[in-house]
């Protein structure tokens, strides 16, 4: 009793003393533009994790700890991706959660690796994000390298050995387009044509006539839901049998709404790294987003959130929450995150992270088996 | 063949759809000698009002039938839009009339960004999926060659608007006091012309067009967004040039001309280049064609040589 007493006072004097420390943790996404949906979504899962965190009370080596999100905007544009990159080093952030692109965090991985910042992205999928030899950055997603194969796999297997690429000269649409190029090479496929738009079109009728007049059995697009919804129109406005197929850019319930009604059953599929939202260990986390939001979960915020959380984690293990001194506890760790067992390679990429197909099936997105 | 085919049509409908909106910018552009870069940001306001309109419609009369209810959504996104030209001139461009001919381009760059924000304001920032109205399901007219309803409609409205400014321009009273007044304002106010109002009328027919052409192009793409007019814009601001900026037939023939350009090049420099060029060089004809006009003639296809205004 007596030493239940001494205890008691022992934590409201360590409450009361403990200074709350309060450290800062940036997001950047595009929270401008057209995949404003997307980069929102992103920002939000590591707003709902830091509201998380602060909820249960973090304790870094003796001391409590408030986390504090700062959110920029990158307007999926390289070169706002450094200039943000560098407001959020200024502003003593002790890691990154993001970029959102492959686009914008290449560049921008630079700078934090010069700054010695950890950076995560939940969603840069592009295979030279992990290449470039920096000790700090990581990414949350299996990368194109797996995507593009995986996708190729599927296509052939599935849907016709006649294939049309597409991409739209992205550093994300373009990666995940060449990998799938060569996969369906290697798999004993042809690819009839390659085509090319931009991040910022809404017409492809001249590239889709040209698709068209090689008569392919599947259309791949490389690229995000904001081209993806209209190009599955004006695939039906051209009387194109071909079955349309797009990486996780357009795994998203945004393309569906985009798309109206030329979408059809059997007739659209998409890969997305990662578990099905459907089949998320944390079956809590959809509800939850929602009932904080106020808006469906799009795609990456589940990935964000688990990102941010193993950076909490690992400052946890280490008692610090100095970037040099918590990495090699963040490059050991193994954290139970909503998407799945977050745990890194050698080189900064997800271990065995799984890569899912979908097909549009009843109004949405059904995972197959 | 009918690829080729096929891409004729492609570069038909994209061009009149350039043409439409070129054709506000050139009415302007005749009056004033004004670029008013805004164009194409009123298009944006009257494709997203349309969109509220018609979705109200929808709610409020499920019944009304597609065509009624895109009516509607014209209907009330016309005047709204005629009334943001007749601001836009009142507050940002009146004053400058005998500013140095910079300051209201600038001014007009202004007053782009200010639409886009506040749309972004009102609106958000999220790509809305425009209701298409007219079918989008295809039509054969030749085996193998598709046009849809929707497109038949653009090249239409383009045609008929195209032919109304021309009679309302050459053969009618206020199109005799706009011609006037573009001749030389002060001299035509002396004559019994009142230039201001000739001025903001010009402004609310050309920024009623520009609604029309957005609810054309939001039905053809059936997306709408705060950011949609830059593109057609700059465009229909090429197609401008190229014709001849200040002539409305000009306007036409150099959206057209763009159109075809486009999707023709776009389709087929594969091969004439042996594979060295691509389909990623899509936006670099017209300005290739662009440069090449302008260097033999400075004031476009049909431009006339009129006496330089600054």
């Amino acid at each position: 009793m007596k030493k239940t007493m001494i205890a008691l006072a022992m934590l409201a004097f360590g409450t009361v003393h403990a200074q709350e420390m309060v450290v800062k943790i940036g997001s950047s996404a595009p929270l401008t533009g057209a995949q404003a949906h997307l980069g929102k979504d992103t920002e939000n899962g590591v707003r709902l994790a830091i509201e998380d965190a602060n909820a249960k009370g973090v304790v870094v080596g003796g001391k409590k700890v408030k986390f504090e999100l700062v959110g920029e905007d990158d307007q999926a544009d390289p070169k706002q991706g450094t200039a943000v990159a560098q407001r959020l080093v200024d502003a003593g952030v002790k890691a990154v959660i993001g970029h959102m692109n492959s686009g914008t965090t290449i560049p921008a991985s630079r700078i934090y690796n010069q700054a010695g910042i950890v950076m995560i992205s939940p969603s840069a999928t592009n295979p030279t994000l992990t290449q470039q030899g920096f000790e700090n950055v990581f990414r949350v997603m299996a990368h194109d390298g797996k995507q593009g194969p995986a996708a190729a796999k599927f296509a052939l297997s599935k849907l016709g050995k006649k294939v049309a690429v597409i991409d739209d000269r992205s550093a994300y649409g373009q990666g995940l387009a060449d990998e799938f190029e060569k996969a369906v090479k290697a798999g004993g496929g042809t690819v009839t044509t390659r085509e090319f738009t931009t991040d910022k079109a809404t017409d492809f009728m001249t590239i889709l006539t040209k698709v068209k007049s090689q008569n392919p059995d599947v259309i791949f697009f490389g690229g995000m839901d904001p081209q993806g919804g209209p190009m599955v129109k004006q695939v039906k406005q051209l009387g194109i049998e071909a079955k349309f197929l797009m990486g996780d850019g357009g795994c998203t319930p945004e393309l569906i709404k985009l798309a109206g009604d030329a979408i059809k059953e059997g007739s659209a599929f998409c890969t997305q790294p990662g578990v099905p939202l459907e089949q998320l260990p944390d079956q809590n986390f959809k509800a939850r987003f929602l009932k904080r939001f106020n808006a469906e979960v799009q795609a990456y915020s589940p990935y964000a959130y688990d990102a941010t959380l193993t950076v909490i984690d690992a400052m946890k293990t280490a008692g610090s929450v100095e970037p040099a001194k918590y990495l090699p506890a963040l490059k050991k760790i193994q954290h139970k995150g909503v998407t799945g067992m977050i745990k890194f390679d050698e080189k900064g990429d997800l271990k065995d992270g799984a890569i899912t197909v979908y097909a549009f099936k009843a109004g949405k997105w059904e995972p197959l088996k | 063949m009918e690829t080729l085919l096929q891409q004729i049509i492609n570069g038909l409908v994209v061009g009149s759809m350039y043409a439409l909106v070129a054709l506000g910018y050139t009415m302007v552009y005749g009056i004033l000698g004004l670029i008013n870069f805004a164009h194409g940001d009123i298009l944006m306001i009257g494709a997203l009002v349309a969109l509220q309109a018609i979705t109200f419609a929808q709610h409020t009369w499920p019944h009304l039938g597609a065509l009624p209810t895109l009516a509607f959504g014209l209907v009330v996104a016309v005047p709204v839009s005629m009334l943001m030209g007749y601001v836009i001139e009142r507050a940002a461009y009146r004053r400058l009339r005998n500013a140095p001919r910079l300051a209201p381009l600038i001014t007009a760059i202004g007053v782009s960004f200010l639409l886009q924000t506040i749309a972004m304001i009102v609106w958000g920032r999220n790509y809305y999926s425009f209701p298409q109205l007219i079918s989008t399901t295809p039509l054969q007219p030749v085996k193998g060659v598709y046009i849809a309803p929707v497109q038949i409609v653009i090249l239409i409205v383009s045609a008929v608007l195209m032919a109304a400014l021309i009679v309302l321009v050459n053969k009618t009273r206020i199109g005799r006091a706009m011609r006037a007044t573009a001749e030389n304002h002060r001299i035509a106010s002396l004559m019994g012309v009142d230039a201001n109002a000739i001025i903001s009328l010009t402004f609310v027919i050309g920024s009623g067009l520009a609604a029309i052409a957005g609810v054309m192009i939001a039905s053809n793409y059936g997306i709408a967004h705060s950011t949609m007019g830059t593109l057609p814009g700059l465009k229909a601001f090429t197609a401008a040039v190229l014709g001849g900026i200040g002539n409305l037939g000009g306007a036409m023939l150099g959206g057209i001309l763009l159109g075809l350009v486009e999707s023709i090049g776009a389709g087929y420099i594969e091969q004439f280049s042996f594979g060295f060029f691509n389909s990623s060089y899509q936006d670099i004809f017209a300005f290739v064609i662009l440069g090449v006009v302008l260097v033999f003639r400075p004031t476009g296809l049909l431009g006339e040589r009129v006496a330089d205004r600054a």
